[in-house]
């Protein structure tokens, strides 16, 4: 691993440190990289943006004389020029007095978002899960496809209590009836699918924040450790001791950090009890 | 102040503290979790692994660097899989940082495979992946619902290059490939609501065969996609990563991470019944003092 490599590597075990720190509390570590980090992604996004979205599409072309032109539209793509008009006259939001021709861009959006987006969503996500709940029962495959798997989502058990499970939530929303008797018995079994759904959702979001812990132990052990450290198990051919020095002397600053928060509190502590003593 | 009381008043710093202390030295033992696979993960396998050689795998990789740590290993198995099974990879990045990521996974896949790997006990030879003969990566353009439907009529509308700057026409890969009538199936990897574009324009509107991995985060929303039959398949989070790792035999990060998730979630379950428990308890107690009040 060369030089600059490794310093970037270095740098973001460093930035791992950092945001973790703010499991203690918010501070000056985590807030550096915090701006560091959404500074970085926008920066990133807007250089990702008119790479593949202007400059191919409109800026700037290089022809075969070599030139580049400015707003440049070849003929045979004329229609270009509509979107492009449509874009600039976006900027017009910045103007108080021009600020209303700012809509029409806004509103060819829309229209068109809408035009393209009912017809899809009504078929995907009303038309398809109205159908696949009111399907018929597979008996054969009641317990499970593969043998008796009752958490098989295609077997006929699950279908049933996909169907009831949904019919007793959307009763729980329904408030023009009072609910009490059977009616009032399916909405609070409503209630309880729906808290086994947020349950579940809740199960797997807190997986998915231990692997992102997971991935930096990963990353500091894999990546940085492993390059950082020339030990028999991991030589490193472009080893020097300036490396490890790097890490560990930004870690010393941290931890001078800590000892200051420490102190403060400390003292912060003793002023209390002078206080409450006088 | 009895033990509940304390329960209640203990800090949440000692909690973080106890769950790193656990997750480290779970990271660092040697042992290993039985994996479970699930039948959602097991299709995506399966319908890999019957595809004939040279077929076309569309995968768009729409997530950033905050997902990697889930969605990056199911990358490198299925794509690791199709390579190993002479199959093509088609991929995009409908995400705007995914670029930069799909790139430096492509790069260390490309390595992995000049190496000869055993898997199942049958042994592949080492390949050399060529772009533009073994997979296309056609990069990112903003707006995915509409870079989804161009993509429906001909790939070369909405990437008349590729992300390196070739054009389409010129790549041996694209000869024959125009749209998604002409790809086995798409498995989109996200960690964005692209997931749901790719279901809405995608699925919905030219019907091709599409499964999912996505983060933990989001998996539970997708099921209902998965039992109406939109998708054949559902990889979600590291679980699902890990569940793929097991049916490839191809042991990665996900599968590795196991036994810290176990034991994470295991010092979780614990705390959620100590402190409902004290909670409770406390409460009792205060119900109790109520009525000794009262009297």
């Amino acid at each position: 691993m060369d030089f600059t490599t490794f310093l970037w590597t270095t740098f973001g075990a460093f930035l791992t440190l950092c945001i973790f720190s703010f499991l203690y509390k918010d501070n000056p570590f985590y807030k550096f990289a915090e701006h560091l980090f959404v500074g970085l992604s926008a920066g990133y996004f807007a250089m990702i943006l008119w790479h593949n979205g202007l400059i191919p599409k409109l800026m700037f072309e290089r022809l075969d004389d070599g030139n580049w032109y400015f707003l440049w539209v070849d003929s045979s793509k004329w229609w270009y020029l509509v979107p492009a008009l449509l874009g600039i006259l976006m900027w017009t939001r910045f103007s108080k007095k021009y600020q209303w021709v700012s809509r029409w861009p806004l509103a060819m959006y829309i229209g068109i978002g809408a035009g393209t987006a009912i017809p899809a969503e009504m078929r995907a996500r009303v038309n398809e899960q109205l159908s696949a709940m009111m399907r018929e029962i597979n008996w054969s495959h009641f317990f499970g496809t593969d043998g008796v798997n009752l958490l098989d989502t295609a077997s006929g058990l699950s279908q049933l209590i996909v169907f009831v499970g949904a019919l007793c939530a959307l009763i729980y929303f329904f408030f023009s009836k009072a609910h009490t008797g059977v009616i009032g018995g399916m909405a609070k079994f409503g209630i309880w699918i729906l808290m086994i759904g947020f349950g579940a959702s809740f199960g797997f979001t807190v997986m998915a924040r231990i692997s992102l812990f997971i991935n930096r132990m990963q990353f500091l052990d894999q990546q940085w450790i492993t390059t950082a450290h020339n030990t028999a198990q991991t030589p490193n051919p472009n080893y020097h001791w300036g490396y490890p020095a790097l890490f560990y002397s930004l870690l010393v600053l941290a931890l001078a950090y800590i000892l200051w928060e420490l102190i403060s509190f400390l003292r912060r502590r003793a002023g209390s009890e002078t206080k409450q003593a006088m | 102040m009895n033990i509940f009381d304390r329960l209640m008043l203990i800090d949440r710093r000692w909690v973080f503290l106890f769950l790193v202390i656990v997750s480290v030295f779970a990271y660092v033992a040697d042992f290993q979790v039985p994996i479970m696979v699930e039948p959602e993960v097991r299709n995506i396998y399966r319908f890999i692994d019957t595809l004939p050689i040279g077929s076309v795998v569309f995968l768009p990789l729409d997530y950033d660097p905050g997902s990697m740590a889930e969605l990056h290993p199911m990358t490198f198995a299925i794509v690791e899989q199709c390579w190993r099974k002479e199959l093509k990879v088609l991929i995009t990045a409908l995400s705007q940082n995914g670029p930069g990521m799909a790139d430096e996974a492509l790069r260390k896949l490309v390595d992995s495979m000049k190496v000869p790997r055993t898997y199942h006990g049958i042994t592949y030879p080492a390949r050399e992946i060529v772009n533009g003969v073994d997979y296309v990566f056609l990069g990112y353009k903003p707006y995915p619902a509409m870079v989804i439907l161009g993509m429906g009529q001909n790939f070369r509308l909405p990437f008349p290059l590729d992300y390196y700057g070739t054009p389409l026409d010129s790549l041996p890969m694209m000869r024959g490939l125009f749209n998604y009538d002409d790809i086995a199936c798409a498995i989109n990897i996200s960690g964005t609501n692209a997931t749901d574009f790719w279901i809405s324009y995608g699925q919905g509107r030219y019907g091709f065969p599409l499964a999912i991995g996505v983060t933990g985060v989001s998996t539970a929303q997708y099921y209902p996609y998965y039992g109406s039959g939109q998708l054949f398949g559902i990889m979600g989070g590291m679980l699902g990563a890990a569940q793929y790792e097991e049916l490839a035999d191809n042991a990665g990060n996900a599968k590795g991470a196991m036994r810290v998730q176990l034991s994470a979630h295991l010092v979780i379950i614990a705390f959620v019944i100590m402190g409902n428990i004290g909670f409770f308890a406390t409460m009792r107690k205060r119900k109790r003092e109520k009525i000794e009040g009262r009297r």
